[in-house]
């Protein structure tokens, strides 16, 4: 069954918050489902569908949909694949609307990582034993940065990528991260100042690496009917796309992710193309995340990237693909580590014309997000959305 | 370099011959019997086939390296994925090397790393 038009996003709302030293992980929850329903101008009574990941305090969804006081629910779902779920609980909560299985689904993501002091890209963490893959990947000091690193210094090799081809990713979010109040880095850089910038796991400089912050995100998606029935513009779901890609065995290539999967999928089930795109919210935990994905979705080929990204493209007003107007992760905000969410609000806000005026893409009809979960260089989650406003 | 203290690797039942043949100064890799491919990591069925018609074979330790990074940590060390040359990519660290002398392609063999209280892990220097 194709998802296309089977439901439509009618809340949005991102936490204002950058370090949230003062409320639990259960109260951003709260005050992002808050948000998100008033935006669209509903009740949590009308909410009969619930979705968080795996992150979400106690299991699945039990204790923040009890937090909420979520009572009427007949559809639950906390699919994990990091950052990218959030793209997914879209595409599934879509999939339950179509059958009926709700009406109104909630998704809130919630987290505070820069209140708890974790080094998020450069630490090593304790092994579970019970993950098959940590006693081979832990003892050898895997972390996150390492593992976008060693996709970036293979995709250089191959392709001649450069890190001023990476460092114009950073300087685009910067340009319009200066027009977001609440950015966590508003200042505009410069390629020089971020190839000078230290490394942290080579090619990756520090200014090649999203921030860390709190806070948190929350959406409503509806059914069609309802969402015509609300007083906010309509952004409809046209096309929905999810992949794993993992070492398989020992034969994982580093240079393309699963968004070479996903975002097919996504594209076919909305029948356009990448060059009818007019805003794209990509994932963009370091830098050379951007690249690959662009790559991958189609935006130009496999190994272009470099090339693709240089000189502004990226910015909007100035470039042919306006890419994270909110300053995305590299300078707004990464919530709980899970840029996802923020992901797909951005795009919300382009679609209805609720950018900021200095990064408001003209007549943007239609937008896609697309998220990585996990480590790109050992294995990862990918969801694409394609939405339209309506 | 590698001045890092390296965690102990905590075997569980299926990968415990692959843990003991490292303390033996071996290197051994999984092997699908009904494709005749290798991988890793080992585990007790293919990741090819889904069937536990697998074993754990020697290789030879010798490979080339695929990518690699430098964690410029307090005590920098060089992440990397050797392709071994059985086939699969081993996501390892490079010893014995500064990071200005890496180079991807270039010809690694097998090093057995001491780890805190565990078996040795299988590591890779410049040769």
């Amino acid at each position: 069954m194709s998802l296309n038009g089977k439901a439509c996003i009618v809340g949005a709302y991102e936490h204002p918050t950058r370090k949230a030293e003062d409320k639990s992980v259960a109260q951003l929850h709260a005050e992002v489902a808050w948000g998100a329903l008033q935006d669209a101008g509903l009740t949590k009574d009308d909410v009969d569908g619930y979705f968080c990941a795996g992150d979400a305090p106690g299991m699945g969804p039990l204790s923040i949909a009890e937090y909420l006081g979520l009572d009427r629910l007949r559809h639950v779902d906390s699919t994990d694949i990091g950052g990218s779920s959030y793209l997914a609980h879209v595409a599934h909560a879509t999939a339950a609307i179509a059958l009926g299985r709700c009406n109104v689904a909630l998704i809130t993501l919630a987290g505070r990582p820069r209140s708890e002091g974790q080094a998020t890209g450069t630490a090593t963490r304790a092994q579970n034993p019970a993950i098959p893959d940590d006693q081979f990947e832990i003892p050898m000091g895997r972390t996150v940065a390492a593992a976008y690193a060693m996709c970036a210094m293979r995709h250089m090799h191959e392709f001649g990528t450069t890190s001023e081809q990476l460092a114009w990713i950073k300087v685009a979010a910067s340009h319009h991260a200066q027009h977001n109040p609440h950015a966590m880095l508003k200042k505009v850089v410069t390629v020089e100042e971020v190839v000078n910038s230290p490394l942290v796991a080579d090619p990756l400089h520090r200014l090649d690496c999203c921030v860390i912050s709190d806070g948190g995100g929350a959406l409503v998606v509806a059914r069609p009917e309802i969402a015509r029935s609300l007083k906010r513009p309509v952004v409809t779901v046209r096309g929905t796309g999810e992949a794993l890609k993992t070492h398989a065995g020992g034969y994982n290539d580093l240079t393309f992710s699963g968004a070479r999967y996903s975002g097919a999928r996504a594209f076919e089930e909305a029948g356009v193309t990448p060059a009818d795109i007019r805003y794209a919210s990509i994932y963009d935990s370091f830098t050379i995340t951007v690249l690959i994905q662009l790559e991958d979705l189609g935006f130009c080929a496999k190994g272009a990237g470099g090339r693709f990204v240089a000189d502004g493209n990226l910015i909007s007003g100035v470039g042919k693909l306006p890419f994270n107007t909110d300053g995305g992760g590299l300078c707004n905000n990464h919530p709980a580590n899970r840029g996802g969410m923020t992901k797909v609000i951005e795009a919300v806000r382009q679609l209805r014309g609720e950018a900021h005026p200095a990064v408001q893409v003209k007549d943007c009809a239609l937008a896609l997000a697309h998220g990585t979960g996990g480590l790109l260089g050992h294995r990862h989650g990918s969801a694409t959305l394609i939405l339209e406003r309506s | 370099m590698s001045e890092r203290t390296i965690q102990a690797p905590i075997p569980d039942p299926t990968t415990a011959p692959f843990w003991d043949a490292c303390r033996e100064g071996r290197l051994m890799i999984g092997r699908c019997k009904d494709t005749g491919r290798h991988f890793f990591p080992p585990r007790g069925v293919s990741p090819f086939t889904l069937s536990p018609h697998v074993e754990l074979v020697p290789v030879s330790g010798r490979g080339t390296v695929y990518s690699y990074t430098v964690m410029r940590a307090k005590e920098p060390y060089i992440p990397a994925m050797v392709e071994l040359a059985e086939g699969p990519r081993v996501f390892t660290n490079l010893v014995d090397v500064a990071p200005e002398g890496v180079r991807i392609g270039m010809a690694v063999t097998l090093r057995l790393v001491p780890t805190e209280g565990g078996p040795p892990v299988p590591m890779f220097a410049p040769g």
